[in-house]
């Protein structure tokens, strides 16, 4: 062709923007029950349809449906769902401390509780989390006591990592919850190697990685998925679709015409596209996945499609660049009123039961809330020695160190 | 160079090694010893490596503890993390210290800082292997010398042996050590001591003393150095390559040179550093990095603070310009012995 027209650069938009109202249709939603379950044996290649599907169980009218309905205990579900209030009430009051400058920041995950909370029951003690800043639910699932997450969040004189960390970057390895980086997806290939690990030791362990749509841009994401694939490693790749990073739609991460679980496909690992909303889904495609992974059947990646309720921080404001209520749009709704409208139908879960966990909850979180801030909040004299500053930076102080230690008189 | 020294036990059986051997053996000792120790890198595994450090142990201890990795310095350095995080002590491979660069936020922000932000609940033992340095005709990404860009991660360990003996014992302190540690192999040395006389015949390890290594087990402990050539006029402060080059260059220019070889460059002796100095009055720091910022930088400005008062002369530096490392101009850039005598004998002439 002797005439060509000018290029243009593509820069994907969201559809909606402040004001506006956005176009979910690019979700490509299927109906509960629609996506097959294929044994946990599967060849990777085999998941592509479940890689661009969407496996949902609950359905509009909270009826569980199709082939991943799972076989559960109600008590489990009943913790479940109370796993799934408790991190959305500790959420919204860590909140109000942080407006009232009793942290310096905080990170909530409205909206996605069921991801943490499910796949925590998926799982075994021993099995190891590698999470982002926002699977707090995982820790909560696992009845980590809110006060000691507090003193994280307050760095005071009981904070466990001793005030070095900002708040959320919790670490607690009893609960299987490996220590959170700032620097995003670098927990991606760590889980893979701890997978390794597991596989090169003979155990019986696997390990569960977390990461975000927005930090699948990450050279990390790819590389993890490479290794997981090359060395067959027992992981379980989450990718957590909130559709934001930041003020960023998920069509810059590469969102586009595609899925996250696609990616998967094309390095060799078998993958699904579930709805991050729905409890009963989120466990039961974690069950398959760590069935699989436990079975030296290789890794699963995840791609769990959900929305960021809330703000992305405490230091943002989604009104700048998305719409108000979007969230009250997003078809897969709140899954906390989902699980809650199934128990309810069940038998298993009443409005007045709603109501009384409701208060317990957040009488547990304020009373949490009030013993943490007894040992110090921000800033105040209670804070962690800055003695302790220069410790555990190796393993043994070196002199340098020591010295530097004694020039501040501490 | 002094050939005989105090701390090689005599009565241990011993055997000729090239610096290649000795790191080989090190790591054949250490997984002996340690069912934790794992080993892998680019070509590490069946190959036994493009140096061939890694020669045969596959064959020996089984493909899941030495095995071949995908070409992604980050994936290799991330999933050691991991690996350590679960208990192993990995010891892994970046082919060339001039592609650490990939693996620099794993090395940085996770390796280095995961004892520290987990309060010691998770820890990443484990050993980053990296040959280096240039005198090869490397050109560019070949031969570079980035220490000062590990020296300034708090968290992190910095080792390079200059021979043999060396470094089958910092490997294995390195290993056993808890603290991650960037282990660099000037890989000038790897078949034989190199003084930076290009147009004399290379000189293999055979025969060296320090290329006479123990079979077994033992250690040169971290943070020590060694003054590999006493001596009471000037201090050079020295590792790896430069070593040799400081040794032949004292020989030459006739001056009483004090060379320390550092070997831990970070965390180091700052004890035999000041000590050497105070006596001798002169310093001559000896880098084949760059200079600007390069980790002589700091030694300059350490023994400045230790040493102020009995400094007679300023303190010189003589390292690879502020270029990258070119490939014709192989010899104009590295730091030879007779850039290091001219250095030693402005510093004691400077007064």
């Amino acid at each position: 062709m002797s005439q060509s027209k000018p290029l243009s650069l593509h820069v994907p938009e969201p559809t909606g923007r402040p004001g506006c109202k956005t176009d979910f249709s690019y979700l490509q939603l299927s109906p509960a029950g629609a996506v097959r379950r294929p044994p946990v044996d599967v060849a990777p290649l085999d998941t592509s349809d479940i890689a661009t599907g969407l496996i949902r169980v609950l359905d509009e009218n909270g009826d569980a449906v199709g082939p991943w309905a799972p076989e559960v205990d109600p008590e489990l579900l009943r913790f479940g769902l109370r796993t799934m209030m408790k991190t959305r009430i500790f959420d919204a009051r860590m909140v109000i401390a942080q407006r009232q400058k009793k942290m310096s920041f905080y990170m909530l995950s409205l909206g996605e509780e069921a991801l943490g909370t499910a796949q925590a029951l998926a799982l075994e003690d021993g099995d190891m989390h590698f999470p982002t800043y926002r699977q707090q639910s995982l820790l909560i699932a696992k009845q980590v006591p809110l006060v000691e997450m507090i003193c994280q969040l307050l760095s005071n004189e009981r904070d466990p990592l001793k005030g070095r960390q900002l708040p959320v970057m919790y670490s607690v390895r009893r609960a299987g919850f490996f220590s959170i980086s700032g620097n995003l997806a670098t927990q991606y290939p760590q889980a893979v190697g701890w997978a390794m690990a597991s596989s090169i030791k003979g155990d019986t362990k696997i390990a569960s990685a977390w990461i975000g749509d927005g930090a699948t841009a990450e050279s990390d994401f790819s590389t993890a998925l490479t290794f997981a694939h090359v060395y067959r490693a027992p992981v379980i790749l989450n990718v957590v679709n909130n559709q934001w990073a930041i003020s960023t739609f998920q069509a810059i991460a590469g969102g586009e015409s595609v899925t996250f679980a696609t990616r998967g496909i094309g390095s060799g690992i078998a993958s699904l596209r579930v709805d991050g909303n729905d409890f009963l889904a989120v466990l039961s495609a974690s069950r398959w996945a760590a069935e699989r992974a436990r079975s030296n059947l290789g890794p699963t990646l995840i791609e769990w499609v959900t929305y960021r309720a809330g703000p992305h921080s405490t230091s943002d404001d989604p009104s700048r660049y998305r719409p108000a209520d979007d969230f009250q749009h997003f078809p897969l709704g709140d899954p906390v009123a989902r699980l809650r409208q199934y128990l309810t139908k069940q038998g298993w879960w009443s409005d007045e039961e709603h109501e009384r966990v409701q208060s317990e909850l957040e009488a547990e979180v304020l009373a949490a809330q009030k013993e943490a801030e007894s040992y110090g909040i921000l800033g105040d004299e209670r804070a962690p020695s800055a003695a302790t500053m220069f410790e555990d930076v190796y393993k043994e102080m070196p002199e340098h160190l020591r010295r530097q230690r004694q020039e501040l008189g501490v | 160079m002094k050939m005989a020294r105090d701390d090689i036990p005599k009565e241990t059986a011993t055997m000729p090694m090239t610096m290649i051997q000795a790191l080989r053996s090190a790591m054949d000792v250490m997984m002996e010893r340690d069912d934790n120790v794992v080993v892998y890198g680019q070509d590490v595994g069946y190959f036994g490596g493009v140096f061939r450090v890694t020669d045969g142990l596959q064959a020996k201890y089984g493909k899941s503890r030495v095995f071949d990795a995908p070409i992604s310095e980050g994936g290799i350095v991330g999933t050691a993390v991991g690996m350590a995080a679960y208990g192993l002590r990995p010891v892994v491979e970046i082919q060339f210290a001039d592609y650490f660069y990939p693996a620099t936020d794993q090395i940085v922000s996770e390796a280095a800082r995961l004892r520290y932000r987990s309060a010691g609940e998770f820890t990443s033992s484990m050993v980053i292997r990296m040959p280096c340095g240039g005198g090869i005709y490397g050109g560019q990404t070949h031969s570079q010398s980035p220490e000062a860009f590990f020296t300034h991660v708090c968290g992190l360990r910095t080792v390079m042996p200059s021979n043999p003996y060396d470094a089958k014992g910092l490997l294995i302190a390195s290993i056993e050590n808890d603290d991650p540690v960037i282990f660099l192999e000037p890989k000038r040395l790897y078949n034989g001591p190199f003084d930076g006389h290009h147009d004399r015949p290379v000189v293999p390890w055979s025969g060296h003393a320090l290329g006479n290594v123990p079979t077994g087990y033992y250690k040169v402990d971290l943070d020590k150095a060694n003054i590999v050539r006493p001596g009471n006029d000037v201090t050079v402060l020295a590792y790896g390559t430069m070593v040799w080059v400081s040794e032949a260059a004292a020989r030459e220019s006739g001056v009483d040179a004090e060379v320390i070889d550092l070997r831990s460059i970070w965390p180091l002796d700052l004890e035999t550093i000041v000590n050497s100095v105070k006596k001798t009055g002169r310093c001559v720091i000896v880098h084949e990095a760059t200079r600007t910022s390069g980790f002589g930088a700091e030694l300059a400005a350490l023994v400045q603070e230790h040493c102020f008062y009995q400094l007679e002369a300023p303190i010189e530096r003589v390292t690879g310009w502020d270029t990258p490392y070119p490939h014709a101009q192989e010899w104009a850039y590295f730091p030879g012995p007779d850039r290091v005598g001219a250095a030693l004998k402005r510093a004691l002439e400077g007064k």
